[in-house]
């Protein structure tokens, strides 16, 4: 892209399984902590998977007018929430920004899946006669969150929701990134979220034989790259950037995390959810990443891995890192965050990337927990960070994200 | 005041999330009571579920008070 409009993080927000704002959850990542227990949204006590890793501690009251969020489903009450900490973190409004020139690319795998679900059994348990409150669709549709967001902030520059599965929120980064590049917005805030802990999410899931069922032991049952894995863990919340024009950010003096440098997307064309076990799609995924951010596969010192926990996915991505990378495949950090936050689907990208932003803050890459026994299927040359963060400069991240579909994307932030 | 004003006051303050105190005979949902187009769908259908009525269309645009309301249902509630 020959455009010179650059493009910096300056605000970050998240709520997690880890805890519910961009701090908090760093805390969980930098500790090691599992974000996995028995599940308390329904009663699991029928399903082959009985955990997840659960927001804990929310209270929607605390956030909102009860009026207001009985209008907003859980994903788009998450993603309120952390896009307010993410904007409050970059001072923006504090700062008379033109809201003309913000806009909001948000993502969502699935969107409002529990207000779908109440609908449908309310009608179901009914006469026939139609009851839908005239709630139900503006709760359920996914780009509900991308509205509530500019509507609270009055943010009316480009908006709306992608969705790809589990790779949506890198998607609606890559988005908002090429906004600001092309000129059609300064500010945009972007990121992602998820509520899918819910009988039909867990249920269906569970029918695609993609989760983990170790009920005896949660937290342990997110365990990328180690040889007992068997499936996700289920996760749910929202991560949020701020990402904005580098000299519209340095004009009015905002704090920059870092520069947001490459978005790669590409797909597997192979299967609607098994990933290509030749990892080919997502060699080209890091391949037009780094391409874009106009980097060398050499200058990358972290990858946070999409690294779900499954048999198949890790060793395809894995695959595809050596292939990548070559020599300097080894010398990397990698980690799968998800060990701890659980699979947050369509906002996984967010909170992910959050993940990057902050090990690039603190040097320190954050852990892959649980990983005892490693896949000898695996080339375990590579340096997994096992479960103990280690201390690293982290001048350039990668975050890679793939999604049901076969959509693949990955994006590249570096240190200023 | 009636068990149905009662029941009907309940809903409003409920579902618009306002003050008892604000919930006069003569409040109307969408100048005083802060209801948009869907609260009001949602007010109707509240009252159908709770009353057992079913509420035409035309009868339904003419209740846009407290007061309409309760007057509608102590006539058609069954």
């Amino acid at each position: 892209m020959s455009s010179i409009r650059r493009v910096v993080v300056t605000g970050l927000g998240a709520i997690t399984p880890l805890g519910n704002t961009a701090a908090a959850y760093w805390e969980g990542l930098r500790a090691g902590k599992s974000g996995a227990a028995v599940i308390t949204r329904f009663d699991p006590a029928k399903f082959k998977t009985r955990f997840a890793c659960e927001v804990k501690g929310y209270e929607a009251d605390n956030f909102f007018d009860r009026k207001e969020h009985r209008k907003m489903d859980l994903f788009t009450q998450f993603g309120v929430v952390a896009a307010d900490e993410a904007i409050a973190d970059s001072a923006l409004l504090e700062s008379g920004v033109d809201k003309d020139r913000v806009g909001v690319i948000w993502g969502s795998g699935i969107g409002g899946l529990k207000s779908l679900q109440e609908e449908c059994i309310s009608f179901g348990r009914g006469d026939g006669t139609p009851r839908y409150s005239p709630f139900f669709i503006p709760r359920m549709i996914a780009d509900s969150s991308s509205g509530n967001i500019s509507i609270k902030n009055g943010f009316r520059g480009p908006n709306y929701v992608t969705t790809s599965a589990c790779a949506s929120s890198n998607d609606a980064i890559i988005a908002a990134f090429n906004n600001i590049r092309l000129g059609l917005a300064d500010v945009m805030v972007t990121g992602g979220s998820e509520a899918a802990i819910t009988e039909s999410g867990v249920g269906g899931f569970n029918a695609l034989k993609a989760m983990s069922e170790r009920n005896d032991d949660p937290a342990s049952a997110s365990r990328p790259y180690d040889k007992d894995r068997d499936g996700f863990v289920l996760g749910e919340g929202a991560g949020a950037l701020v990402l904005e024009e580098y000299e519209h950010a340095k004009a009015r003096g905002a704090k920059m995390y870092a520069e947001l440098i490459g978005g790669g997307m590409s797909s597997d064309a192979y299967h609607i959810t098994a990933p290509d076990p030749s990892g080919s799609g997502v060699v080209l995924v890091m391949q037009n990443a780094l391409r874009d951010a106009q980097i060398t596969a050499a200058e990358v010192d972290y990858i946070n891995t999409h690294g779900t926990s499954t048999p198949l996915g890790d060793g395809a991505e894995i695959k595809a890192i050596e292939k990548v990378f070559g020599e300097f495949a080894e010398t990397l950090n990698i980690s799968s965050t998800k060990s701890m936050t659980g699979h947050l689907l369509g906002g996984a990208g967010g909170v992910e990337a959050v993940a990057c932003l902050m090990a690039m803050h603190h040097s320190l890459v954050p852990p892959t927990i649980n990983l005892h026994t490693p896949d000898p299927e695996i080339n375990q040359a590579l340096n997994f960070t096992p479960n103990v963060a280690q201390a690293r400069d982290v001048r350039i991240a990668m975050s890679n994200t793939f999604g049901f579909g076969g959509h693949n994307t990955s994006v590249i932030f570096r240190k200023l | 005041m009636s068990e149905i004003a009662e029941k009907v006051k309940a809903i409003i303050i409920d579902k618009l999330g306002v003050e008892a105190s604000e919930v006069t005979t003569e409040a109307s949902f969408t100048n005083d009571l802060g209801a948009d187009s869907l609260d009001t769908v949602e007010l109707i259908m509240e009252f159908e579920k709770e009353f057992n009525v079913s509420i035409p269309d035309d009868q339904a645009e003419n209740i846009g008070t407290v007061g309409q309301a309760i007057s509608y249902l102590e006539e058609h509630a069954k």
